[in-house]
């Protein structure tokens, strides 16, 4: 559409200059971008690639193939089994109490008049804090002795928990951080997702039903939000795959590798124990894992250019 | 009919009210406790405002001993060195992207497409070796290098010069405007609100990332925001409790404030990804 008016413009005999300028002008814009991209993102790709099939130490004087060995190694890794079942199960947690209740939450939230924006700068709150600074907040607050959790916890009867300090709950209660810092997050794209609902849908299922708020949710809301649904799922199960921050600061994996994972496990391997060849591997793998949430990530977008 | 028009909006409100309360109690935890002395801090009876003020003390404390002053020009270095080289990457290159016709424009908005699902974490080791050899690391070029590049960046450009009027930019090419010119004079004071969201966007990620600085720094004198707290968590092993809350209110507080005073433009800059 936008080649018309040009065209027509460019047809007094002035194609060629205007073509050859063109792609002097655009050849000159994007060569730093192309550079760049290069040097920091495909280059490195390649170099990773290769590297995961050698055996590569920093520091070492050389290197030699090593096939898939690595790889092979890596699925016999214990601990990198048990990374990828924390992270799932992680994963498994985050992903269900931050979508559904960003939903629920988000029509909470619409369906107030003067209250509305308090409210969505409150859940968003710690989205743009900074998660290591608060990350230590959370740390004191479920301190047993000196938290207010802990109190919280003996008065209403469940004696003193240490949450960070036990390996059955440890993973939860990242999971429950994890899901205070995104919430907010998920909130707003739900309330984009509600405003663009058109108004005469819900006075059309108003007609055509008594119109109860669970049937309005039903009938209108809930297929009119697929799209969103769908791309607020993948986008926060790529965050929550991420996870890194409050493994460091409050946990390092432990109590006994219980809150070891996928990020966390690859960052002790390739930069504290430098074992290149293997944490290239392991990144092959996460990239695996990063690309199949981005392709239905793709498909989620592609319906959502269908649906309006 | 009365009744349940009455109970809807008291539930609603309850709801949202408890959540409310979760999701600021780690903030209220953080002040109150930054204002305690450390004899209520670690006291048997539980007050929530303190009976002594400390707040001096604390954020004293914090300021001096923490060195936090210095990993915040340090972030602010960091975040304003990445911007800029990002928007004088991006802007140019979107333009091209989506009004020049040139030879590698296919390839390059592919290999954008491509990076656009490629987090920092992937290339991040051979970008280490990288600076390692080139004794790179720790360095404020090494904390900023990966970043200069921001497809989302490129991305999100491009789909915005992409909505604007060709005629117009034909027409400024009849008047005898170079592309430079254009780009410079009419295409990017148009797209101000793209930039500004895409500033906080980039600003708030990079403050708050943990994962590269953690690689590429190890002295003291080039830690970001969220080194400083670790270290400054690390030196803190006695439990000061009310100097690290100090701390740690210092280190949120930009981010926190800047959204509060530009609500509209950080709710459109965080959730951009969420909008393309």
């Amino acid at each position: 559409m936008s080649a018309v008016v040009p065209a027509a413009a460019r047809s007094a005999g002035r194609r060629a200059p205007q073509s050859r300028l063109e792609a002097v002008a655009g050849t000159a814009f994007a060569l730093p971008a192309a550079i760049l991209i290069l040097a920091v993102l495909i280059v490195p790709l390649m170099v990773l690639a290769v590297l995961s099939f050698t055996d590569y130490r920093l520091g070492a004087v050389g290197m030699k193939a090593v096939g898939l060995d690595n790889y092979a190694a890596l699925f016999a890794d214990g601990v990198f089994r048990r990374s990828l079942t924390n992270t799932f199960l992680y994963v498994a947690i985050v992903l269900p109490v931050s979508v559904f209740g960003a939903l629920f939450i988000a029509i909470l939230v619409q369906a107030r008049a003067r209250t509305r924006s308090f409210y969505e700068v409150v859940y968003f709150l710690p989205v743009t804090s900074t998660l290591v600074a608060m990350a230590t907040v959370w740390q004191f607050m479920l301190h047993p002795a000196l938290g207010p959790v802990g109190t919280l916890s003996v008065d209403l009867g469940f004696g003193r928990v240490d949450l960070l300090n036990d390996p059955d709950l440890a993973l939860l209660a990242l999971a429950a951080i994890g899901v205070w810092q995104v919430i907010g997050f998920n909130m707003v794209l739900f309330m984009a997702g509600l405003s663009v609902i058109p108004r005469d849908l819900y006075e059309a299922a108003a007609l055509d039903r008594a119109g109860g708020a669970v049937d309005r949710f039903l009938t209108v809301t809930w297929p009119m939000l697929g799209p969103t649904t769908m791309f607020v799922t993948i986008t926060s199960s790529i965050t929550a795959f991420k996870v890194f921050d409050t493994v460091v600061v409050l946990t390092r994996g432990g109590p006994l590798g219980s809150t070891e994972t996928l990020l966390y496990v690859l960052y002790l391997e390739g930069f504290q124990y430098f074992r290149i060849g293997y944490a290239a591997a392991m990144t092959m793998v996460l990239l695996a894992f990063l690309v199949a949430l981005s392709v239905l990530q793709a498909f989620a977008l592609d319906r959502k250019v269908h649906y309006q | 009919m009365r009744a349940r028009g009455l109970v809807l909006p008291l539930a609603s409100h309850a709801v949202l009210a408890t959540g409310a309360v979760v999701m600021l109690a780690p903030f209220l935890w953080m002040l109150l406790t930054s204002i305690r002395p450390p004899a209520e801090v670690f006291g048997t009876v539980f007050r929530l405002w303190p009976d002594n003020f400390w707040g001096a003390e604390n954020y004293w404390h914090a300021l001096t001993v923490g060195r936090l002053p210095r990993t915040m020009l340090n972030g602010a270095i960091v975040c304003a060195g990445i911007l800029v080289v990002q928007l004088l990457v991006c802007i140019p290159a979107a333009y091209a992207l989506a009004k020049l016709e040139f030879g590698f424009n296919r390839l390059l908005f592919g290999l954008v497409l491509v990076g656009l699902c490629i987090p920092i974490q992937v290339p991040a080791l051979p970008l280490y070796i990288a600076l390692a050899e080139a004794k790179l690391l720790d360095t404020y070029f090494a904390l900023m290098a990966p970043f200069f590049l921001s497809v989302f960046g490129i991305f999100l450009f491009r789909q915005f010069f992409r909505g604007y009027p060709s005629e117009i930019i034909q027409a400024a090419r009849l008047d005898g405007m170079r592309e430079f010119e254009i780009v410079w004079r009419i295409v990017l004071p148009s797209a101000r609100p793209a930039i500004a969201a895409f500033s906080v966007f980039s600003v708030v990620a990079h403050w708050n990332d943990l994962y590269w600085p953690l690689i590429v720094v190890t002295s003291g004198d080039l830690a970001t925001p969220p080194l400083g707290i670790l270290a400054f968590r690390d030196t803190e092993t006695g439990g000061n409790y009310g100097a690290l809350m100090a701390g740690a209110a210092i280190v949120t507080a930009p981010m926190v404030l800047a959204f509060l005073a530009a609500r509209r433009t950080f709710l459109r800059g965080i959730t951009m990804t969420g909008l393309k």
